[in-house]
């Protein structure tokens, strides 16, 4: 069965390495992010992106290579283990953060955003 | 088809290395837990990429060993930040401060 000249294995195999690709782009730019952001609930946000965007489509585009059954349940295992347990982490550190009385920075500036709020509930 | 597998080994590795950089760097402890961990998720990556790359996939189970060590070593270590110890002992009473951020 073929689909405009290609075979649906082909398509399939062509799909997988795009999906890699974008995966391992997802990965520099998270890792990007960790080194350069100025904040560590900024530097969470690149973690994040390693750990969702990066890892789902690297292990979505092996899954699509993958040459053998058991080899695609173990992919879908670690994939499972590793949504499972990386918002997990991140939010134990976020916690561990804001107990060690850390403040983020950048938050709205205080005096103009309280007048702000004041005019809203006038209008 | 190799090629594509050692592209993506490549990145991977361009991004523990900054990952690295991070954990040295980072102005608090808690930077390094952050960095710590996503090179343990990026290694999980590495290993499966790796036994793609080599046309072994058995090293998917190593990946996922690594995948729960790397939680259970995260969690640890914070434990470890808040309380001082890993221990389930109760702490001793000049001790308090760590038992208050809970």
């Amino acid at each position: 069965m073929s689909i405009g000249g290609m075979s649906i294995g082909g398509i399939i195999e062509i799909i997988g390495m795009t999906s890699l690709f974008v995966g391992s782009v997802a990965v520099i730019f998270g890792a990007l992010g960790l080194l350069r952001l100025g904040d560590v609930y900024q530097r969470m946000h690149g973690a994040g992106i390693v750990d969702t965007g990066g890892a789902g489509l690297v292990l979505f585009g092996l899954l699509l290579l993958s040459p053998d059954w058991t080899v695609s349940v173990r992919l879908i295992l670690i994939g499972f283990i590793l949504v499972l347990t990386g918002p997990t982490a991140t939010h134990a550190i976020a916690r561990a953060v804001r107990a060690a009385g850390e403040e983020p920075e950048n938050v709205a500036p205080k005096k103009s955003a309280k007048r702000k709020t004041g005019n809203r509930r006038r209008a | 088809m190799i090629s594509v597998f050692a592209t993506t080994l490549f990145a991977l590795g361009v991004a523990a290395a900054m990952a690295i950089a991070r954990a040295t760097i980072g102005p608090t402890s808690f930077d390094r837990v952050l960095a710590v961990n996503t090179v343990g998720s990026i290694a999980v990556l590495l290993i499966a990429v790796y036994g793609f790359f080599d046309g072994r996939p058995e090293f998917l189970d190593i990946a996922l060993l690594y995948a729960l060590i790397n939680f259970i070593g995260t969690i640890a270590i914070l434990k470890f930040f808040r309380f001082g110890t890993l221990g389930d002992h109760a702490l001793s009473d000049d001790d308090e401060k760590g038992g208050d951020a809970a």
